[in-house]
């Protein structure tokens, strides 16, 4: 009988040929998924060309996904899209996405069913932990590890330590997971789960959709986490079925497994959250928020680009018109999100509030392409890092928030609550 | 492998995105990151830092992103070896992985100032202070990870462990 453990630690084993595995340990594993985006992969490419094999280990198991600097910003960007763009024809890879079908990586490889429970997968890209969210054990790492997965379809780990957050109760009414997932990293800081797993349960997370529980897995890296997970229920099983490819696994942490810390959270005490300049950790009530002007907003990414999301913001701004001092970018993460945007109205809705509505990129968010800041200029963004420079001019201002707060901020051209804008047809 | 130079000294949470700004990851040049290696933090570092110079910093170095350019700016500015309080986990694999010396001592860094020289034998983990005199051991490396730096990276323990994997 192994010793009690939790899901990820029940995951690695798996992986790792082993029946049991403990914090600390190196361990090599199996892994289900390698992926790398247009900034990451030329380099991976560059450095599986130096380890003397021909073909990767499994083509059908890395996912390259163009999505940083596409459409292609500059000649710069699109020599890069084109070294991964060959690579991808060279070595058939089926999970390559062209413009057309790319979306951004962490909303689309889920969405296509390319992830799934029970998976081990890397990233070259931090928010690979994202698919956490599927109860698969995900993290990001950079493009030699990505490289070396591709060619032997093996990664080594330190098993990390785990932290359990067990969120109960009722979200009050404009309160999302984002700004659970903000008042998290504000309460442990950026650092507060360095090298470790995040697990996150109790009622609020059951109470979730996918959208919200991605959301979460998201930021972990915000924490300086390894990883987020979610454990499988009916929620995560009705989205995978009929959609995702492989068979998947369920695990499970044992009731006596051992947790680093254990932090128990009351839903009634988060509120709609904001993350000021330049740390996700640097968090403070909305409400407090409310003197801060602004230049645009930016609602998509990886963390909030999914229908919900674009849902959330666009019941806001409905019947309401975008400041005339904001940019309002709206960058729906997938086709499939912008199409449904289109055929339920929400694009229209955000089109008559004046909000630009651009295909899927990651763009702005990196401060990439598509919506760059000047100098002194302030976001509020529904993205994930508001380091300094983070979305153009090193002094520049990013705001982090979730849908809801980000499309009231658009019509009231500062920092605000929905509850503060006029008339509408707002919540 | 021992390393002397003058040290850049920082703070916590230095990001990636300061390491390397974004807007220059539309190349995966080395020599063209290297120039604008921790330019939104500090314009001056790229014209002031010299080969095996020393970068000194606090908690969570290397936080954010998984992007690869930022130890490969790092090493092709000329510093030698980063020593950090601790470091962010994706930039603490790369920097295994690519061959950028790294060393974890909080004790060494509260020591160090800016433009201090110091020492470093990444061998033995010993980091001397060549300016005040003060000696330091760093954390040392689990014996796999050894295992890497001293095969020179993980590309190259991998060519040497293809033949015989399952």
């Amino acid at each position: 009988m192994a010793r009690p453990m939790t899901i990820t630690e029940k995951i690695f084993a798996a992986h790792a040929g082993l029946e049991e595995v403990v914090p600390g340990q190196l361990i090599e594993c199996d892994l289900d998924l390698v992926l790398a985006n247009d900034v990451t992969a030329p380099i991976a490419i560059r450095e599986f060309g130096r380890i003397g094999t021909e073909r990767v280990w499994d083509s059908a198991k890395i996912a390259l996904v163009p999505d940083h600097y596409t459409p292609n910003k500059d000649i710069k960007s699109a020599e890069q899209a084109k070294i991964v763009r060959e690579f991808a024809r060279a070595q058939g890879i089926t999970h390559y996405y062209e413009i057309g079908c790319m979306g951004v990586e962490h909303a689309l490889l889920p969405e296509q069913g390319v992830v799934g429970a029970g998976d081990v997968i890397i990233g070259a890209d931090s928010h690979t932990c994202t698919y956490g969210a599927l109860g698969a054990f995900a993290t990001g790492v950079g493009s030699t590890d990505a490289a070396v997965g591709m060619a032997t379809g093996r990664a080594w780990f330190k098993v990390p330590e785990s932290l359990k957050f067990v969120i109960d109760g009722e979200l009050r009414p404009g309160v999302g997971a984002k700004d659970l997932i903000l008042h998290i990293i504000g309460m442990i800081g950026v650092d507060g789960a360095l090298y470790q797993a995040m697990e996150f349960t109790g009622s609020t997370i059951a109470a979730l959709g996918m959208a919200g529980r991605m959301t979460i897995c998201n930021m972990a890296i915000e924490a300086g986490g390894k990883s987020g997970i979610i454990a499988v229920d009916d929620v995560t099983r009705e989205y995978m079925t009929g959609r995702t490819e492989r068979p998947w696994t369920e695990y499970h942490s044992d009731p006596d497994a051992v947790y680093a810390r254990v932090y128990e959270i009351d839903a009634a005490d988060i509120v709609p959250t904001v993350a000021f300049p330049h740390l996700p950790s640097n968090t403070r009530p909305a409400s407090e928020a409310r003197d801060i002007t602004i230049d645009q907003v930016v609602v998509g990414s990886c963390t909030n680009g999914r229908y919900e999301d674009m849902a959330e913001a666009a019941a806001v701004i409905k019947g309401h018109t975008v400041h005339p001092n904001v940019r309002m970018i709206v960058i729906p993460a997938t086709q499939q999100v912008y199409r449904d945007m289109m055929h339920t109205g929400l694009t229209d809705i955000f089109l008559d509030a004046g909000a630009a509505v651009s295909t899927p990129t990651c763009g702005p968010c990196l401060g990439g392409h598509m919506g760059i800041l000047a100098a002194g200029e302030r976001a509020v963004a529904t993205t994930n890092r508001n380091f300094v420079g983070r979305m153009g001019d090193p002094t520049s201002e990013v705001y982090l928030t979730g849908p809801a707060v980000a499309a009231a901020s658009a019509v009231l051209g500062r920092i605000g609550l929905p509850e503060d804008m006029d008339g509408g047809e707002h919540r | 492998m021992k390393f002397t130079g003058t040290a850049h000294r920082y703070g916590r949470d230095i990001d990636t995105d300061v390491i390397i700004p974004a807007r220059y990851l539309n190349t995966s040049d080395p020599d063209e990151l290297a120039l604008h290696c921790m330019e939104d933090l500090d314009a001056a570092f790229v014209s002031n830092v010299r080969p095996g110079d020393i970068l000194v910093a606090e908690e969570n170095f290397g936080c954010g992103s998984s992007r690869e350019h930022a130890p490969i700016a790092i090493k092709h500015s000329g510093v030698s070896v980063v020593i950090a309080k601790s470091f962010a986990r994706i930039f603490y694999r790369n920097a295994i992985n690519t061959g950028l010396p790294i060393m974890e001592s909080p004790e060494a860094v509260d020591a160090i100032s800016g433009g201090d020289v110091v020492t470093v034998d990444a061998d033995t983990g010993i980091i001397t202070n060549a300016t005040t005199g003060a000696v330091f051991t760093a954390q040392p490396f689990p014996p796999f990870i050894k295992e890497i730096i001293e095969s020179g990276g993980l590309v190259e323990r991998t060519k040497g462990s293809l033949p015989g994997r399952v």
